[in-house]
């Protein structure tokens, strides 16, 4: 049912790695002629914009799904709201979601940036959610025994206890949301994608090396949030790890 | 005779035509409302070669990635020293997007299926090795050390007191990793790898919202199946744990 593709000489393999990587550097005209693309300047412009949609839409679903998770959490409450959301959201298909709003909404950056939101909210609610819960009720007595305020409660012990199980749906969401942004250029919005969807113009060379592009462009991003997961994780923690 | 077969063709195309204008479901593709149920009702046979293309596709990829990160967390679990280099090796995977992954496959596999299969399963290896892996490391030690205790060797420890104790977070897991390729999936048409995706994007068109809305239905009633399956599946193959794990 399903043709296997011919395999190409590992010779071929470097040729075409070699080329992406011209692509990267210099640009060339497009196989579509008369304009130039690819080079530097092109490909920062395209990833500082998928840099910028990505930020913009983790901080939208930071800022929608931490605080219900917060105080779901610490109430207890609403584990079948929670969990559902996060099963729920591995389940849409980031394709079609994306299609569905640029076809039906329209394209342009917010309603990319409300649709890339969507992808990161439950992630971050499920874990959220689950950090705080299982924080040891003993030392949320004993903080309340101190005479803590809810709020302090919140802030002073389950948010630092919480932390690794909460970065680590904001990791999941900030995945999610890089990895559909690079289809971004169907809702009109033109990322280091732009490379890999449009062959017709860029190319194989421009194929592949969009492909790198954005690979590197999530390590990188992963990477950054694993260190700051690990500069708000408190000491404690990291020696019961450890 | 060649000019038989020329006309033979020109009705082909002739009869194709009309089966194409007929089966607009009364002009849904001009229109282009939201939903038109007319469109589902002339052109759901079109759906049958997708949906199971895209089982092909989630299928082999949750095997495989089972397969190879089930090894890999059975020999970590021996070896206890390689599940650090295995988590960092699996979450790099998982972390690459797949879109981007397929076209790293370019040079060496091409544009196909089997392209998809492979960047799938690289991004399933992380989940599943991760929940045998924990699977593993919570089975109680004093279970292992009473089984090791009446005379059990290493791999039957294994095989019959820590997987079985492990299963209800392999099984979440394998959950989590189907429900996502599910949705992932639905890119292998980037990578002419067939699936759902090719009934959102069509040709360069991306604007026919019924066919975005079927398609991508599918591919969601396909998760929650799936998902149902396997929940049923760890049940029955662990009725002693009703608990599933959550995240």
């Amino acid at each position: 049912m399903i043709p296997l593709p011919a395999l190409t000489l590992p010779t071929a393999a470097f040729g075409l790695f070699g080329d992406a990587f011209n692509f990267v550097f210099d640009g060339r005209e497009a196989e579509t002629g008369g304009v130039t693309v690819g080079g530097t300047s092109q490909v920062l412009d395209l990833a500082a914009k998928q840099l910028e949609v990505t930020l913009l839409a983790l901080a939208v679903a930071i800022l929608l799904a931490m605080p219900v998770g917060l105080w779901l959490g610490h109430r207890q409450k609403g584990e079948f709201l929670a969990v559902s959301a996060g099963n729920a959201g591995r389940a849409i298909p980031e394709l079609a979601l994306i299609a569905l709003m640029a076809a039906a909404i329209g394209v342009g950056l917010v309603n990319l940036v409300v649709a890339l939101a969507i992808l990161g909210i439950p992630p971050i609610l499920t874990n959220t959610y689950v950090g705080i819960s299982q924080v040891d009720r003993a030392s949320v007595e004993a903080a309340r025994g101190m005479g803590m305020t809810e709020t302090a409660i919140v802030r002073k012990v389950e948010l630092p206890l919480a932390v690794p199980t909460i970065m680590g749906g904001v990791r999941t969401a900030a995945i999610n949301i890089i990895a559909t942004a690079t289809i971004a250029p169907l809702a009109g919005i033109l990322t280091l994608g732009d490379f890999i969807i449009a062959r017709n113009v860029y190319g194989d060379a421009g194929v592949l090396a969009g492909a790198i592009l954005v690979a590197l462009m999530a390590l990188a991003l992963e990477g950054t949030l694993a260190g700051i997961q690990w500069a708000m994780t408190s000491k404690g923690l990291k020696l019961k790890r450890s | 005779m060649s000019g038989t077969i020329n006309h033979g063709l020109a009705q082909l195309a002739a009869v194709d035509q009309g089966f194409f204008t007929d089966r607009s479901g009364g002009g849904c593709i001009q229109d282009n409302k939201l939903f038109c149920p007319g469109w589902v009702a002339d052109n759901y046979d079109r759906y049958v070669h997708p949906t199971l293309q895209h089982l092909v596709l989630v299928g082999s990829a949750v095997a495989a990635g089972f397969l190879i990160a089930f090894a890999l967390a059975i020999f970590a679990h021996r070896h206890r020293w390689l599940q650090t280099p295995f988590l960092a090796g699996t979450g790099i995977l998982y972390t690459i997007p797949s879109i981007s992954f397929f076209f790293l496959l370019l040079p060496i596999t091409g544009r196909g299926a089997l392209t998809a299969i492979i960047a799938l399963t690289a991004f399933n290896l992380q989940i599943i090795f991760r929940n045998v892996t924990n699977g593993l490391r919570n089975v109680p030690a004093n279970v292992t050390e009473a089984a090791t205790g009446i005379g059990m060797t290493p791999s039957q420890v294994l095989w019959r007191v820590e997987l079985p104790l492990a299963l209800p977070e392999v099984i979440a897991g394998l959950r989590i990793a189907t429900v996502s390729t599910v949705a992932l999936a639905t890119l292998a048409v980037f990578a002419n790898g067939g699936g759902l995706g090719t009934e959102i994007v069509t040709g360069s068109n991306i604007t026919f919202k019924t066919g975005i809305i079927v398609a991508g239905s599918i591919a969601v009633i396909m998760a929650i199946l799936f998902d149902a399956v396997l929940l049923l599946i760890g049940k029955l193959l662990a009725p002693w744990k009703r608990k599933q794990a959550l995240v």
